[in-house]
């Protein structure tokens, strides 16, 4: 029987051919009954799953429901957690932080989603149209912002925003008086402090995570647009279909499944912005600027510590994200041989 | 007619200095990142827009280098960076190497229950796992420990690393490992000799991912160590950052330093990553 073609690989693997398979594959040559192989190799995959993800998972939810502070954390006879129920949460829904932060958390990620995928996009379509050298040469450099750890991005992106020496506001001070006054209604930036106003601080930082991202996108969509047979657009092109018609009417919905990825996807990457958002705002003094992870390890790392707190946050904002990731695993597990 | 021609010029034009602008939006952080580090202080702390490093001065690098920052050479904060991201590649690579021939070989009850835990396990946030990891580290007592970072970070960069290798594994023909069959090879004989060789380029790419993932790991190495000397790169970058002031030639420097490696790995396996992470979408 053919059954174990069915795990050809994704795209690249052989179609099914029946008239070879007509013979039994050889036995495999071992000791140890078929059955238990599988169940082998996976074993210290599993381990590391449960040990360290879903053993985890649990315990977070767990300590969201306790109060766990330096006496439980103790190495020597630590103090058993107390329950104490939802306290926790009605705690963090009444905390004057929640709204901000949720809405910190929100904003942030609808922006930076919609405009990393917006450029993306468009430098995707633009790759495709571009000569092969020329091409090449935006790849190589778009892969150096791509490339740029987390950590050196915010760093860098501080730089170039230092109220003081800063490139940026040295170019909006080229810019003509009347053109500034008018876009901004200011023409001097000379000392303006980006990272002080909470809107001005996520606007740095929705630039650094735009620039950090968009060229994954660029590259996938790229990827996706080398997959459509050119006779399509050639028929297109004789029937005297507009570029944006082309665009909505072929391209769009066969790269549709390759979007509902990439949207998913930023979606968990920039939902949970930590590392680049502690180092523009420089830790967690600023309460302001806090989105759900920064509060939530804010919280449990604070002193004393709340655990409890931090971890019940935590859970909120993972509850989130599952809802919405949702609908990734569904797509998945309808295009890709899970079966 | 010639007027087609004309606008068919234009478009070719705007479309070359579209790429042009993209290139030089994507590049000039990065630029600047390696310029300040070659700029003499008097030339970084100026409202003045200096291009380039006039002349290029070593100072930074040479100070990160032999002085370099809280009291610890800089070249311990990258030992330790790459003792963290090589164990977690080697001991990550070869269970995401068993898993993924277990998902790609075998046909068994769980597998479809397996592949969907290992999407699942991807969805939910690091970040949401760092307080419990952090009373587990300290119960087991690997608190400001390596051992515990490499622990930690092999357990966020499994679920993906089985995930992609698994279309490697899938990819390389049963017959092949038939034959050693029926030359007379075992079980383990055929995984080492014929199938691992095969797998190596996705083993590499793997591989390649689950560094970058560990090196520029942030929030558990903030966590998880207490002590200076035993911090991970992207930690050190912030003691560059004073009460005052900041010292931003040297941290240039140092992000420069810790950006190299990053890049080259990137350049390696920039396709293989893509069609990692949106497998099954796009169809190739």
């Amino acid at each position: 029987m053919t059954t174990h073609t069915s795990t050809a690989s994704r795209g690249g693997g052989n179609p099914p051919a029946p008239a070879r398979r007509l013979r039994q594959p050889p036995r495999r040559p071992s000791r140890l009954p078929d059955w238990i192989v599988p169940y082998l190799l996976l074993l210290p995959g599993l381990l590391v799953i449960g040990g360290l993800l879903l053993y985890p998972l649990y315990r977070v939810i767990d300590m969201s429901f306790h109060k766990v502070g330096l006496a439980q954390l103790k190495a020597i006879n630590p103090r058993p957690a107390e329950f104490v129920g939802l306290d926790n949460y009605a705690h963090i829904f009444e905390s004057d932080l929640f709204w901000p932060s949720l809405r910190n958390t929100i904003l942030f990620a609808a922006a930076a989603v919609t405009l990393t995928l917006v450029v993306g996009t468009l430098v995707g379509l633009l790759l495709n149209k571009l000569g092969k050298k020329m091409s090449m040469f935006v790849i190589v450099g778009i892969m150096a912002a791509w490339a740029t750890p987390p950590t050196a991005q915010a760093i860098v992106w501080k730089w170039l925003f230092d109220s003081d020496a800063g490139v940026v506001n040295w170019a909006l001070n080229l810019l003509p008086d009347w053109l500034s006054t008018l876009v901004f209604g200011r023409a001097d930036w000379s000392g303006q402090p980006w990272f002080n106003d909470t809107i001005t601080l996520y606007l740095v930082l929705i630039i650094t995570v735009v620039w950090a991202s968009f060229p994954f996108i660029a590259v996938s969509v790229l990827a996706g647009l080398k997959s459509i047979p050119s006779e399509m657009y050639e028929a297109a092109q004789m029937d005297g279909s507009s570029p944006f018609t082309t665009f909505r009417k072929i391209t769009f919905p066969l790269l549709k499944p390759v979007f509902s990825v990439l949207v998913v996807l930023s979606i968990i990457w920039d939902f949970k912005v930590f590392t680049q958002l502690y180092l523009l705002n420089g830790g967690t003094v600023n309460r302001d600027a806090f989105n759900l992870s920064l509060w939530s390890y804010a919280e449990a790392f604070s002193n004393p510590p709340k655990m409890g707190l931090g971890a019940a946050i935590a859970v909120v904002l993972t509850g989130i994200l599952l809802v919405i990731t949702f609908v990734y695993v569904r797509q998945i597990v309808k295009t890709e041989d899970v079966r | 007619m010639n007027d087609a021609l004309t606008r068919k010029r234009l478009g070719r034009v705007a479309l070359n200095a579209a790429g042009v602008i993209v290139f030089l939006f994507a590049i000039f952080p990065v630029y600047w990142m390696v310029a300040t580090a070659f700029k003499p202080n008097d030339q970084i702390f100026t409202t003045e827009f200096i291009p380039f490093p006039s002349p290029p001065s070593f100072e930074h690098i040479t100070r990160v280098f032999t002085k370099g920052v809280a009291g610890h050479s800089i070249w311990q904060y990258l030992l330790n960076s790459a003792i963290v991201a090589v164990s977690v590649v080697v001991i990550g690579a070869l269970f995401a190497l068993f898993a993924a021939t277990a998902v790609a070989r075998f046909k068994f009850r769980f597998r479809t229950s397996f592949l969907i835990l290992l999407l699942i396990v991807q969805m939910v946030p690091a970040e949401a796992l760092l307080i419990s990891l952090f009373t587990m580290v300290k119960r087991f007592g690997m608190y400001d420990q390596l051992i515990g970072l490499v622990v930690v970070n092999i357990g966020l960069t499994l679920p993906f690393s089985v995930w992609m290798l698994r279309t490697f594994v899938a990819a390389v023909p049963r017959e092949v490992e038939e034959a050693a069959w029926i030359d007379g090879a075992g079980r383990f004989a055929t995984f080492w000799r014929v199938l691992f060789p095969l797998v190596a380029p996705g083993l590499v790419a793997t591989s390649i991912f689950s560094f970058i993932t560990t090196w520029n790991e942030f929030i558990y190495a903030l966590t998880l160590i207490n002590t200076q000397g035993n911090y991970t790169m992207p930690v050190a970058l912030q003691f560059f950052v004073g009460q005052r002031s900041t010292d931003w030639g040297g941290i240039m420097a140092a992000s420069t330093l810790m950006t190299i490696p990053v890049l080259i790995f990137f350049l390696l396996v920039q396709r293989r990553m893509v069609s990692g992470l949106v497998a099954g979408a796009v169809k190739g």
